[in-house]
C-alpha cells in the first residue's frame, strides 16, 4: 500500500484561518449592501444614501472570527467531549433523569407560591406580590400547562399510534364550544360539562376516525388539516349558533365545590378573609389545568401498561404485523383518535372558563401546527421530553413579550413580539439538527423481565400514519 | 401428539380451487391440497411461483379470485379463511404467520412483542381496558400469567437474557426465531412460517429444525412452511406440495418429492444428464434416494479441491476414523481416489438422538451425520459402548451433549483432557463464547472422571452441581 | 500480500452504532479478478462491513482504500461512481418503479448507454425478470426481488461488485445459477466480486479467497480450500444443519 494517496489533514488552526476568511469575505458579499449602506428620506423628502461601514465592519468581523473558532476550538472539543463522555457520562445522567420527573413535579406544585414569595420579597407588600405573580400565573404558568396538555394529547395519536394528525386543534375548538354553547344556553356548571366536553371530543375523534383509517401517512396528514379547517369554517359561517366570528362572550367561569371566585360576599377571597384579588382565580386556574395535565400523563402511563396502549405502539412499528397477530387495527386507531381527542376536549372546556370567552380565532392551523411541534421536538412519546418542549416554545415566546432590553439594543421601534415565530421557527431547526428525535428520544419500555433497559431512539418508528 | 398424527388423519387445511389473479397476472392456478393436521406441510417452488400468494390467501391477507380455504380447529369449528379478515383469521380461525422479511416491532423489546400477540385474551381480561385501567386484579394476573407465557416461549429460542433489548437490535438468525415465537404466543393451531431459514447459517438452520419439531410435538400446532432451505424442508416436514407459476406440479412425501424428476428440473436444480449420473452412481452404490447423491456432487467439489492443492490434504487434519462405505463406493464410482474428507463418522448416539419422531428418510441421515471430532481426543465410539452423562456438568445441556458426542465427545476424562486449541473447537460448534472456560467445564470434568473411577458407572450425582 | 495492488483494501476499520462496536479492526483487501467471500454467524458484522465500505456507517477508524484511493470519507454517491456497485441487504429495490425502471436507475452512471446490452445480459441470467418487465418491483416475490437487486447492481457496470448474501431466499437453481454466473462474469470480465454468504459453501466453491468474521472481528482468512478444509470451519459454517 505504499502509493496509496495521503490525504493528510490540514493542521486545525491553518484550516480554521481559511474558514475564518472565508466566512467573513462571505459575509461581506452577503452584507454588503444590505447593511452596509441604508437609505433614508432627510426632511426635504429626498432619499439620501448612508453609508455604514463600521455596521458592516462588525458583520464581516463577527462571521469571520466566529467562524474561526468554531472550527479552531469549539468542534475540535466538542468533538473529544462527545468521544470521552460515551461510556461514562450515560451513567450520571441518568441518575439525575430518573429524579427529573418528581423533581419537576414539585417545582410545578408549588410554583404559583414561590412566585408570590419571591414578588413579595421583592415589592415588600403582600398585595405586591400577589398582583404581580398574575403574569406569571397566568402567562406563564397556565398558558404553558394548556399546550403541556394538548401536546400530552397529541402525544397519543402522533407519538404512541404513530397517525399523524394536523387538525388537533379541532377537538380543543369542540371541548371550547361544547362548554361556551352548553353553559350560556343552559347554564350548565363547569364540573358537568367538563367530562361532557371531552365525551363530545372523542365523538368527534371517532367520526374524523371512521373516514381516514384507510388512509395513511401524507394522506392522513392532508385529510385531518381539511378536518380542522372545516371545523373552523363552521364554527365561522354557522352563525345562528356560534355568532360567527364574533364569539362567544360571558362565559361561566369555574367554581370551587360551587364558591365562585368573585369580589362579592360570598366570594372566595371574602369567606377567606383575604384581600380582594383576581389573583386567586388564575392560582385555582392553574391547579386545575396542572390537574388535568397529570391526569393526561397518568392515564398515558397506564394505558401504555395496557394492551391497547402496546397495541398503540405496536401499530406505530408494523400496521401488517399487527394484523397477522389478531389485532383489529381499526377499532385501535379509532381508540387512539378517541382518547387524544377526550383529551383536547378538556383543555378546551377549560380554555373557555379561562378566557371566558371563545372565538374561532384561537382555533386556527398554527395552533395545531404548534402542538404537533411540541410533540415531535419533545421527542415522539415521551411526556418529560414533551413537558419540556412546550415550557422551551410556550415559555419562550412568552419571554420575548418581556425583553424590553432589547429596544435598547435594536431601537425603540423593534418590537421583539414580532420575531416571536422567527425564534420559534430557529428554535426548532436547532433542536431538529441537534436532537433529530427530539429531546427525549429514548423509549421506555412498558414491560420487563430483568431490567428496564431504554429503548434507543435508533430503533423506534415514528409511524406511518 | 404425534399418535395423533396417525390417528387423526382429517385435514386442517383443506385447500379447493384456489386461483389469484393480479389484472392480467395469474399468481395462483386452480390450486389444491391439504395440510394434515399435527403435521408440518412443506410448500417449495420456484421464486415467484405462487407460494408467498397462496400464504396471503390462507392469512386473508389478500381475497382469493376464486377458491375456498377450509379451515378446522380442534374443537371441530369450521372456517372458511377466504371470508374473513385477516385478524380474525388469526383470533378466531387460529391461524397466525410469519413474514419473509421479518417484520418484528422493532422498537419495542423483545418481551413486548411477545405481549403484543397476547393482546386479545389480554383485551379481554382488562374488560376492553376500563377495569384494567382501574387496576383490577383481575388484569393483574393475566397481564403477570402472559408474561410468564412469554418467558416460556424466550426458554424455548434461548432468548431470555435479551428480553428487555429492542427487538431490531437482535442478530438476524435471533430474530427469526423470536418471530416465530410472537407467532405461538397468539395460540395458533396452524402456523404458516415464510421461509423461516432464510438468512441463517447451516447451524441456525439446524436449531430452526428442532425448534420446529418442538413446536410440533409439543403443542400439537400444525405447521406450513415455505422454504428453499432442502436441509430443513426435506429433514422435518410430512408432507411437501411443489408449486410452479402457480400451478401444483407434485405432492407427497418429501422421498416422493425429491426423487420425482419435475420437480428436480424445475427447482431442485440438477441438469439432467447430472441426474441420470447421479442416479447411476447412487444405484451402483446403494442409496435410493437422489438428495444423498446430490450431497456427493458437493463431496466432489471437496475432492476436486483437495486434488488442486494436495500440499494440504484435509484427511490430515481429520483424525481417522474408519469411512464408510457406502459413501466410500459412491465415490469411487466417478474418482478413483478415495479420501476421507468429508468422511462421516458416524456417531451412533448422534444419530439416535435426532428426530426421533420422524424417521423421514434413513439413507439421507446416516449419510449426513457427518462429525469429523473438532477436538484432538475425539473418539469414534464410546468406550465400552457407553457413554457418560455429560449432562451432569454445568452449562452441559442435553443439546451440547448430543453436539459433542457427534463431535466424538463421550467421556468426562476427554473433556478434562482439553488443551486450548480443544476449547476453541469445541466453543466453535457449541457457539459458545468463553462459556467453557468460565463455567469450569474442565474441572467439573476433572471431578467427575475421578468419581466415575471409582464408581464406574456413573450415576447422577446431585453434588456435583 | 499480493504483488499486484489490491483493488479494495481495507485496514483496520472500526465502525460503531450509536456506541456498539460493530467492526474491530477489520482488515481484508480484494486484488483485481479475485471473488473474496465473507463467512460468518449472522450479527458477526459482515453486512456492517458492507455497508462501510459505501461510507453508510463511515470507519471511525481505519482506511478503506479503493484502487489506490482513499474512499473513507468519501461521500457514499461518489463511492458508486467508482464503479463499486452493491446489492444490499434487504435487496433495497425501487418498490414503485417496474423493473425496467429499477434496471434503468442501475445503469444511471453511465446514461443509459449500454442499457439494451446490458440489460439483455441480466435477463439471460433471470429470465424471470424479463417475464415481469412492467411489474413494479414492490409487487415481485421475494426471491425475484433478490434478482432484481442483483441484476441492478450489475447494471452499473461495476469493477467491484458488492454482494450481500445473494442467495437470501432463492431457489436452489437460481442459486446455481447465480453462481454460474458470477464465476462466468468475473472469468470473462474480470469482475472482481466481494461477497457475504450464509451458504458458505456454496460461497467458498465459488470464492478464490475467504475470511471468516466473528463478533466484528476476522478470525481467520486463507484461500477457499484451506477453509473448507478447516475443521473448525467446518464445524462452525459448513455442518450445522447435517446431522
Amino acid at each position: 500500500m505504499a502509493d496509496v494517496q495521503k490525504i493528510e489533514p490540514d493542521s486545525v488552526f491553518a484550516k480554521a484561518v481559511k474558514e475564518g476568511l472565508l466566512a467573513g469575505a462571505l459575509a461581506f458579499g452577503l452584507f454588503f449592501l444590505i447593511v452596509g449602506f441604508r437609505t433614508d428620506q432627510n426632511i426635504r423628502n429626498e432619499l439620501v444614501l448612508n453609508q455604514r461601514w463600521g455596521l458592516l465592519a462588525i458583520f464581516v468581523l463577527v462571521a469571520g472570527i466566529g467562524r474561526f473558532l468554531l472550527t479552531a476550538y469549539i468542534t475540535p472539543w466538542s468533538e473529544a467531549r462527545s468521544k470521552n463522555k460515551r461510556a461514562a457520562v450515560e451513567k450520571e445522567q441518568s441518575a439525575f433523569r430518573k429524579s427529573f420527573p418528581k423533581i419537576g413535579l414539585g417545582l410545578l406544585l408549588i410554583y404559583p407560591f414561590l412566585v408570590i414569595l419571591i414578588l413579595w420579597a421583592y415589592n415588600g407588600s403582600i398585595m405586591g406580590g400577589l398582583q404581580g405573580s398574575l403574569k406569571y400565573v397566568d402567562n406563564f404558568g397556565i398558558q404553558i400547562l394548556i399546550y403541556v396538555m394538548l401536546a400530552w394529547g397529541l402525544n397519543i395519536v402522533v407519538g404512541l399510534a404513530g397517525l399523524l394528525d394536523l387538525g388537533y386543534v379541532a377537538f380543543y375548538a369542540v371541548g371550547a364550544y361544547s362548554y361556551a354553547l352548553l353553559s350560556t344556553h343552559f347554564g350548565l356548571s363547569f364540573w358537568l360539562l367538563l367530562p361532557m366536553a371531552g365525551i363530545f371530543a372523542a365523538l368527534w375523534g371517532i367520526m374524523l376516525g371512521f373516514p381516514v383509517l384507510r388512509l395513511r401517512g401524507d394522506y392522513l396528514a392532508i385529510v385531518t388539516l381539511a378536518f380542522g379547517e372545516i371545523i373552523r369554517l363552521v364554527l365561522i359561517n354557522w352563525t345562528v349558533v356560534t355568532k360567527g366570528t364574533f364569539g362567544i362572550s360571558g362565559i361561566a367561569k369555574a367554581t370551587l365545590f360551587g364558591i365562585p371566585f368573585t369580589p362579592g360576599p360570598t366570594g372566595f377571597a371574602a369567606l377567606l378573609g383575604l384581600p380582594n384579588s383576581g389573583v386567586y382565580y388564575k392560582i385555582f386556574l392553574y391547579y386545575l389545568i396542572l390537574l388535568l395535565a397529570l391526569l393526561t400523563a397518568w392515564v398515558t402511563i397506564r394505558l401504555r401498561r395496557m394492551p391497547i396502549g402496546r397495541a398503540w405502539e405496536a401499530l406505530r412499528e408494523d400496521e401488517i404485523a399487527c394484523r397477522s397477530l389478531g389485532i383489529n387495527t381499526t377499532t385501535t386507531k379509532l381508540t387512539a383518535f378517541a382518547t387524544g381527542a377526550m383529551f383536547g376536549g378538556f383543555a378546551g372546556s377549560f380554555f373557555a372558563a379561562r378566557q371566558g370567552f371563545v372565538s374561532p380565532e384561537s382555533f386556527v392551523f398554527l395552533e395545531s401546527a404548534i402542538i404537533l411541534a411540541i410533540v415531535v421536538l419533545g421527542g415522539m412519546g415521551s411526556l418529560v421530553g414533551i413537558a419540556i418542549a412546550a415550557a422551551v416554545m410556550i415559555g419562550g415566546t412568552e419571554l420575548l413579550r418581556e425583553l424590553e432590553f432589547l429596544k435598547r439594543i435594536f431601537g425603540p421601534d423593534f418590537t421583539p413580539e414580532l420575531y416571536r415565530m422567527l425564534l420559534f421557527g430557529l428554535a426548532m431547526i436547532v433542536v431538529m439538527v441537534w436532537k433529530p428525535r427530539g429531546f427525549v428520544g429514548n423509549r421506555e419500555p412498558s414491560a420487563f423481565l430483568h431490567k428496564r433497559k431504554m429503548v434507543s431512539s435508533e430503533f423506534t418508528k415514528e409511524g406511518h400514519g | 401428539m404425534v399418535s395423533e398424527v396417525q390417528n387423526n388423519p382429517t385435514a386442517i387445511l383443506r385447500v379447493e380451487r384456489l386461483s389469484m389473479k393480479f389484472g392480467g397476472l395469474i399468481a395462483i392456478n386452480d390450486l389444491n391440497f391439504e395440510a394434515r393436521r399435527g403435521a408440518i406441510t412443506a410448500l417449495i417452488g420456484p421464486n415467484g411461483a405462487g407460494k408467498t400468494t397462496v400464504f396471503n390467501c390462507i392469512t386473508g391477507f389478500y381475497k382469493p379470485t376464486e377458491g375456498m380455504l377450509t379451515m378446522t380447529r380442534q374443537n371441530g369449528e369450521e372456517y372458511l379463511l377466504e371470508r374473513m379478515a385477516d385478524f380474525v383469521i388469526t383470533k378466531k380461525a387460529k391461524v397466525a404467520r410469519t413474514f419473509q422479511n421479518i417484520r418484528l416491532f422493532s422498537g419495542l423489546t423483545v418481551l413486548e412483542n411477545l405481549l403484543v400477540a397476547q393482546h386479545n385474551p389480554l383485551m379481554l381480561s382488562s374488560g376492553f381496558t376500563i377495569l384494567g385501567l382501574l387496576g383490577l386484579p383481575t388484569y393483574k394476573k393475566a397481564a403477570s400469567d402472559a408474561i410468564e407465557k412469554a418467558r416460556f416461549w424466550l426458554d424455548k429460542i434461548n432468548l431470555v437474557e435479551r428480553a428487555d433489548d429492542p427487538a431490531g437490535d437482535l442478530p438476524y438468525g435471533a430474530q427469526r426465531r423470536l418471530e416465530i415465537a410472537r407467532a405461538m404466543c397468539t395460540d395458533p393451531e396452524l402456523l404458516c412460517l415464510d421461509e423461516p431459514a432464510a438468512g441463517l447459517n447451516a447451524r441456525e438452520s439446524a436449531e430452526l429444525n428442532k425448534l420446529l419439531l418442538d413446536i410440533r410435538d409439543e403443542t400439537g400446532t400444525s405447521i406450513l412452511l415455505i422454504e428453499h432451505d432442502m436441509s430443513v424442508v426435506m429433514e422435518i416436514s410430512d408432507h411437501v406440495v411443489v408449486l410452479e407459476y402457480g400451478t401444483k406440479i407434485s405432492d407427497g412425501t418429501p422421498e416422493t418429492v425429491k426423487n420425482d424428476p419435475k420437480v428436480i428440473a424445475a427447482y431442485l436444480g440438477v441438469e439432467d444428464e447430472e441426474v441420470v449420473e447421479l442416479i447411476e452412481q447412487a444405484e451402483a452404490a446403494g442409496v435410493d434416494d437422489i438428495t444423498a447423491a446430490v450431497d456427493l456432487l458437493s463431496t466432489e467439489a471437496l475432492h476436486e479441491i483437495e486434488e488442486a492443492h494436495p500440499d494440504m490434504a484435509p484427511a490430515t487434519l481429520i483424525p481417522s476414523a474408519p469411512a464408510k462405505v457406502r459413501r466410500a463406493r459412491a465415490t469411487a464410482a466417478k474418482k478413483p481416489v478415495v479420501k476421507s474428507v468429508t468422511d462421516k463418522t458416524a456417531a451412533k448416539p448422534a444419530a439416535a438422538s435426532t428426530v426421533k419422531s420422524k424417521p423421514i428418510n434413513p439413507a439421507a441421515k446416516s449419510l449426513v451425520a457427518i462429525k469429523p471430532g473438532a477436538t484432538a481426543n475425539a473418539l469414534a465410539e464410546p468406550r465400552g459402548g457407553k457413554a457418560d452423562k455429560l449432562i451432569i456438568i454445568k452449562g452441559i445441556g442435553p443439546v451440547n451433549e448430543r453436539k459433542l458426542n457427534e463431535h466424538g465427545i463421550f467421556h468426562f476424562d476427554q473433556i478434562a483432557a482439553w488443551k486450548k486449541a480443544d476449547i476453541i473447537a469445541a466453543e466453535a460448534y457449541l457457539a459458545f463464547d468463553g462459556r467453557i472456560a468460565r463455567e469450569d467445564w474442565i474441572g467439573q470434568a476433572k471431578k467427575l472422571a475421578k468419581q466415575s473411577q471409582v464408581t464406574p458407572a456413573p450415576k447422577k450425582t446431585r453434588g456435583a452441581k | 500480500m499480493s504483488e499486484k495492488q489490491a483493488l479494495l483494501s481495507v485496514e483496520g476499520v472500526e465502525t460503531y452504532y450509536g456506541n456498539i462496536r460493530a467492526l474491530s479492526g477489520v482488515t481484508v483487501h480484494a486484488d483485481p479478478g479475485e471473488i473474496v467471500a465473507l463467512i460468518g454467524a449472522n450479527g458477526a458484522g459482515k453486512s456492517t462491513l458492507m455497508m462501510t465500505i459505501f461510507g453508510m456507517p463511515r470507519a471511525r477508524t481505519g482506511r478503506v482504500i479503493f484502487d489506490g484511493k482513499d474512499i473513507t470519507q468519501l461521500p457514499t454517491h461518489e463511492i458508486a461512481r467508482l464503479r463499486i456497485a452493491q446489492s444490499p441487504e434487504g435487496r433495497r429495490i425501487f418498490p414503485r418503479m417496474t423493473v425496467q425502471e429499477n434496471l434503468q436507475m442501475g445503469a444511471s452512471l453511465d446514461k443509459l448507454e449500454y442499457f439494451d446490452e446490458d440489460s439483455r445480459m441480466v435477463f439471460d441470467l433471470f429470465p424471470r425478470l424479463k417475464e415481469r418487465i412492467n411489474q413494479r418491483g414492490g409487487t415481485l416475490s421475494g426471491g425475484e426481488q433478490q434478482m432484481l437487486a442483483i441484476g441492478r447492481a450489475l447494471m452499473a457496470r461495476p469493477r467491484l461488485l458488492l454482494l450481500d448474501e445473494p442467495s437470501l431466499g432463492l431457489a436452489p437453481l437460481i442459486i446455481k445459477h447465480i453462481f454460474e454466473a458470477i464465476k462466468e462474469l468475473n472469468k470473462t470480465t474480470g469482475l472482481t466480486v466481494f461477497l457475504v454468504e450464509q451458504n458458505a459453501f456454496g460461497a467458498l466453491k465459488l470464492a478464490d479467497r475467504g475470511y471468516v468474521m466473528v463478533n466484528g472481528i476476522v478470525t481467520m482468512s486463507g484461500s477457499s480450500a484451506e477453509l473448507l478444509a478447516n475443521p473448525e470451519v467446518r464445524a462452525a459454517y459448513l455442518e450445522g444443519g447435517r446431522h
